[in-house]
């Protein structure tokens, strides 16, 4: 059990360094960070001030160390852009997009299986091959122009729900949440869904699939020879046979669907991490650039570490295994 | 929540106090932020007319363009080249501070400053001086008729709270520093800053001490700045109530918004030329396919592109008929205007491409545009309608389209070949123009001339503006100068803009030719 | 004596073969692949002929009049009286040829994305598979990261990254190079998946330890038995991602850091349209996005569709 933690929480901190080396190589070989914080007028003599203290003199080793080590104790430098300190920004974002992929991944986890297990049973009906096809459709379709139609649709035409950002917004502490107004709530409606949307189709496939094939195994038939009716084969035992995988891939899923908010966000105009790193890939500033791509490393890894652990303690052959190498 | 209940508290407090209408927050969307709360880092229209519901100059304009007092009450010439301001009494800074004539000196001596983006409108002063409390003295260099002119957008700060946070330098913006001053006021104004997200949301309150609560309605209780890049969320946004008043209200919807039964819409002519600039001073340019010469440095060449641009076609596609094609970048507004200046042809690739031909290019050449896409009106469509009206001449033009904060430092800091920009003259003169634009970049003056023009005859003509008493003089002087300046084609002017702004029923806001929205002056109509 | 040769095959076998396989029954009665197919073709077929089919060059700035600009699909325009079929964008361009050219940078970014990504996924799953260890760790570590990272994030990394490499008068002509490689960069991880797991299957069976033996390069035999072995769920990957690519391009385009706008492909029409379409020129947003749906729709069905043919579990 304690090698089998080590080693997944060794993995994790692996890839995160293999990250940092990225950002890292970013920030030393895009551009010339001396040239990105000072003039035009600065003298030879000012520039060449600015390299050794920054340490751009260092070997490359150590330089990476000092990155390293900033980096852990939260001190992501200056955005190039906005003059302030990166750390800060991240603060201010990160509920946003949190909240935002929370609730979307819930969503799709939800209507994901329902529509999954509704379509699973009914194989053949008219009702679970339309939504088959609607979800090719919705597979289909790029995210923006999902969140364009919504807003165009009840937006501008309905006016039922507002076009753009959060809302108004409750702060708690360091956290902001607009789960607690009115305002609030109606502009997650809209950003939910269109995030949510193609996981959902994903999940709602996966689970589709895992049925069946779980519809077909020897234990089923047995279990329907003697004669235990449908209903309780297909939820009580075929279900939660799948729900492991399914958890699993959600969860891993998490992770990407804080990157891939970028677009929703930048759609909606929803103060995020996402419409920040566009911002920032369209400034070239690589600070805010590295920050994000270490927070969604930490993300990744966090995720992968809970689900390897989770597996460990669902999946009983694992245990037995410690010893062979995974 | 924090938000509405200060709302909520203020109006309270109001209803006991303000003697009509009711009183409520407003929300204000613009297409792009102010840069910097740094009133002397950018000299920028949206942030000058952002700070300018926190801070406040000594002379402001009003709707008729006329000078009228803020923060000081009186001014005159005691000597032909001293200037007296007399300052008002009982304003405090939102601190506390009180506002003295130490204020005025030093925003002054700040404005001055190599950092600060605002010397252009000080140029000339040779010192500034407290008399007492509330007297101040501006010494030129010669005599300057022209001084309080340019000084309604040089806002005042607190020489102790800037000397307290470490501000007394003007933020260096093209260096993307920062001081404490970019996000953090203390102004006079009418609204005080209560929050600032850049790019997504900046609130000011009401100021309750405000030396102006008799004379300006001020029933704004809050007011909140939105930015919206998008045209059509902007406009959705409007539409749907959740703002109110949109300022930058994009052309094609200007009909659509007329015909809404809840909303108002006010147009009017805006004091800005939008032109394109060329690098005509180096020796070679950086992004063209031509090598040892500079072809912007021949005015034929100029002169080609002016011919080859259909400003009609913009002004009735892109702009939908909301510009005024110019042939100079001054517009009417401006003393030193002839109507003769905008007399534009129709376009024609033939000469054109003659004056390509006999310039040396018949095979025309490539250059990259440099061109900002959140700034003037349609800006990145007028540049694309340029890539296809110069490639018929032969010029192929690579587009560079970007954020105002990457564009107008590119220009600043001379790494372009061939730029759109546009400019207006919040003095009303021409020599506005001509120190900011064309004068050789030296000292106080040529800041914004990223074309590398130099000309000394017309340098010396136009240091002699700032030293003329003698009007019609003066005047004469100034058609000298525009005579030979748009003989050298420096520039190629586009259009002069027309605004229009966007609002509720029940809030009436005309257009300035200035692009400012004064918020204190906004009174809710009843139905 | 010589064991005899087996008999010739000639090019019409094969088609023979081809056409009475399992596959190509399988296609033939499944009306939905058809048709997908069917739309796909014609999709293909129009971007890669556009020069010569579309009225206009859509990507010469200088053929635009400015003054056609905004015309309504079907009615002359205002000041030249020429009729678009449907319609103008912002700045003259005649809408048929925008999506004939769009679709063209689509489908040309898309291809070859898909087969660099096919490129490294594969080398690298060989190489994972066949020399195990840590080599095979280490590739594979990668490879799962790069899955978990949605496409977006990679491209836009790359193309961040990029920009700050390349001067900016070079952004145009590199951009297309650009977009290709990033997409491609997000793509590869389940070739390399696929190709690692058939190779190791293949390793341990006993005729390549005796052709090892024998003296036949490794590669030779992997290429004679890994390949045709992995073709089949390479190419049911290699739908998907096409269509998963030409919405990338298009997702990237439509935030702007995608093609430059005077060489648009669908995904920056797209961006262009929306501003138009609530002031009720719909048709710019409407047939880019029409187009792109079809596309990537068509492409995900023959992908489904080659899927359950090629599923032994589903027969």
């Amino acid at each position: 059990m304690i090698a089998y933690t080590l080693r997944s929480l060794a993995q994790a901190v692996m890839v995160m360094l293999a990250v940092a080396l990225l950002a890292f190589s970013m920030f030393r070989f895009v551009g010339d960070p001396v040239a990105n914080m000072v003039g035009q007028e600065a003298s030879l003599k000012e520039r060449a001030e600015l390299a050794e203290r920054l340490g751009l003199n260092d070997p490359f080793p150590i330089q990476f160390a000092n990155f390293v080590r900033d980096m852990t104790r939260g001190e992501f430098g200056m955005s190039y852009r906005q003059g302030r300190p990166v750390a800060d920004l991240l603060r201010e974002r990160v509920p946003a997009t949190v909240e935002l992929a929370f609730l979307s991944s819930l969503f799709a986890l939800v209507f994901g299986i329902a529509l999954g297990v509704y379509t699973a049973i009914n194989r053949r009906g008219i009702l679970a091959n339309a939504v088959m096809s609607l979800s090719l459709v919705g597979v289909s379709l790029p995210t923006f122009l999902i969140g364009i139609g919504l807003i165009y649709l009840f937006a501008v035409e309905l006016r039922w729900l507002p076009s753009f950002g959060r809302g108004d917004v409750v702060r708690l502490g360091w956290w902001s949440t607009g789960l607690l107004t009115e305002t609030g709530r109606k502009s997650l409606i809209m950003p939910v869904l269109t995030l949510g949307f193609f996981q959902l189709t994903l999940i709602m496939r996966l689970v589709r699939a895992e049925m069946l094939e779980a519809m077909r195994t020897d234990y089923i038939k047995f279990a329907r020879a003697r004669g235990i009716p449908e209903r309780s084969i297909s939820f009580r035992h075929a279900l939660r046979n799948t729900m492991i995988p399914v958890i699993t891939i959600a969860g891993l899923q998490f992770g990407s669907v804080i990157a891939f908010a970028i677009v929703t966000e930048t759609v909606f105009q929803w103060p995020g991490l996402g419409a920040l790193f566009v911002q920032a890939v369209q400034f070239v500033d690589i600070p805010v650039m590295a920050a994000y791509l270490m927070f969604v490393a930490l993300v990744f890894a966090v995720v992968n570490l809970a689900v390897d652990l989770l597996y460990f303690a669902v999946d009983p052959r694992l245990r037995g295994t410690t010893a062979a190498a995974k | 929540m924090r938000l509405k209940f200060s709302a909520l508290m203020l109006g309270a407090a109001m209803a006991l106090v303000a003697t009509a209408a009711d009183a409520r927050a407003v929300k204000w969307a613009r297409a792009a932020d102010a840069l910097t709360l740094d009133p002397h880092g950018q000299n920028e229209g949206p942030t000058i007319a952002f700070n300018g519901q926190v801070y406040e100059a000594l002379i402001t304009r009003d709707n008729a363009n006329k000078l009228v007092p803020a923060l000081a009450t009186s001014w005159k010439l005691v000597d032909p080249t001293t200037w007296e301001f007399k300052l008002r009494q009982n304003v405090k800074f939102h601190n506390g501070d009180a506002f003295t004539a130490d204020d005025v000196v030093f925003s002054f001596q700040r404005a001055l400053q190599p950092t600060s983006d605002y010397k252009g409108y000080l140029a000339n002063t040779k010192e500034v001086v407290k008399v007492d409390d509330h007297t101040v003295q501006l010494k030129t260099n010669g005599p300057n008729p022209l001084v309080a002119d340019n000084l309604t957008t040089v806002y005042i700060m607190s020489k102790k709270w800037a000397e307290a946070n470490n501000a007394t330098k003007p933020q260096d913006f093209k260096n993307k520093e920062e001081n404490f001053a970019v996000r953090n006021a203390n102004g006079t104004g009418p609204f005080v800053l209560v929050s600032r997200e850049p790019d997504v949301k900046t609130v000011v309150k009401r100021n309750d001490a405000y030396w102006g609560r008799g004379e300006a309605p001020l029933e704004i209780t809050e007011l909140t700045l939105t930015t919206i890049k998008q045209d059509a969320t902007r406009v959705a946004a409007l539409l749907s109530g959740e703002v109110d008043v949109v300022q930058d209200v994009p052309v094609q919807d200007i009909e659509r918004l007329k015909s809404s039964p809840n909303l108002r819409v006010t147009e009017g002519p805006e004091n800005r030329s939008i032109f394109f600039g060329f690098d005509v001073g180096s020796k070679e340019l950086a992004s063209s396919d031509v090598k040892g010469k500079n072809p912007f440095a021949d005015v034929r060449v100029r002169q080609a592109v002016n011919v080859a641009i259909n400003r009609q076609a913009i002004q009735r596609v892109v702009m939908r008929g909301q510009s005024v094609p110019a042939g100079s970048i001054v517009g009417p507004f401006v003393n030193g205007y002839k109507k003769e200046y905008d007399n534009v042809g129709q376009p024609d690739v033939g000469k054109a491409k003659g004056l390509l031909a006999a310039a040396g290019y018949p095979n025309g050449f490539s250059v990259s545009l440099h061109c900002p896409n959140d700034r003037y009106l349609n800006d990145e469509a007028i540049c694309q309608a340029s890539v296809g009206m110069l490639g018929q001449i032969g010029i192929k033009l690579n587009l560079l389209s970007q954020s105002k904060s990457l564009h107008f430092p590119a220009l600043q800091n001379l790494k372009s070949d061939f730029y759109l920009l546009g400019w207006g003259v919040p003095t009303y003169d021409s020599d506005y123009i001509f120190s900011y634009l064309y004068h050789t970049r030296e000292g106080t003056r040529g800041g914004w001339n990223a074309t590398r023009y130099s000309n000394p005859e017309a340098d010396k003509l136009i240091q002699s503006l700032s030293n003329e008493t003698d009007l019609p003089k003066r005047n004469a002087t100034i058609t000298q100068i525009w005579d030979k300046l748009l003989a050298d084609q420096v520039y190629v002017a586009i259009h002069h803009q027309m605004l229009a702004h966007a609002m509720k029923n029940d809030i009436n806001v005309p257009v300035r030719p200035d692009n400012i929205i004064f918020f204190k002056d906004v009174a809710f109509k009843k139905s | 004596m010589r064991a005899p040769s087996p008999p010739r095959v000639t090019f019409g076998t094969r088609l023979w073969r081809a056409w009475d396989s399992d596959l190509a029954w399988s296609f033939r009665h499944s009306p939905v692949a058809i048709l997908a197919a069917v739309t796909a073709l014609i999709l293909l077929l129009s971007a890669v002929v556009a020069p010569l089919i579309a009225p206009q060059n859509a990507f010469d700035a200088a053929s635009l009049n400015l003054m056609e600009g905004f015309t309504r699909p079907g009615e002359p325009s205002a000041v030249t009286g020429r009729v678009f079929l449907l319609g103008t964008d912002d700045q003259g361009r005649d809408m048929l040829s925008a999506i004939l050219y769009g679709s063209r940078v689509s489908l040309l970014v898309g291809f070859a994305s898909v087969v660099f990504s096919i490129a490294i996924g594969v080398s690298l799953g060989l190489m994972a598979g066949y020399l195990g260890g840590r080599t095979d760790a280490f590739i594979m570590r990668i490879a799962d990261i790069q899955l978990s990272f949605p496409a977006i994030l990679i491209a836009l990394l790359v193309f961040g990254v990029a920009r700050g490499l390349i001067a900016p008068q070079y952004h145009e002509q590199a951009a297309i190079i650009v977009l290709i490689i990033a997409i491609g960069l997000s793509n590869w991880a389940s070739y390399a998946r696929t190709v690692r797991g058939s190779t190791l299957v293949e390793k341990n069976k006993e005729y390549v330890m005796s052709a090892r033996v024998m003296g036949r390069s490794s590669l030779a035999i992997m290429g004679g038995h890994v390949l045709p072995n992995v073709i089949g769920p390479v190419l049911v990957i290699a739908t998907i991602n096409l269509a998963l690519a030409i919405i990338a391009e298009s997702t990237l385009s439509f935030l702007g850091v995608g093609v430059p706008p005077t060489q648009p492909s669908l995904g920056t029409l797209i961006r262009v349209g929306q501003q138009f379409l609530f002031s009720g020129e719909w048709w710019i947003l409407f047939y880019p996005a029409l187009d792109l749906v079809l596309l990537a729709l068509s492409i995900n069905l023959l992908g489904d569709w080659l899927r359950d043919a090629l599923n032994p579990k589903l027969r």
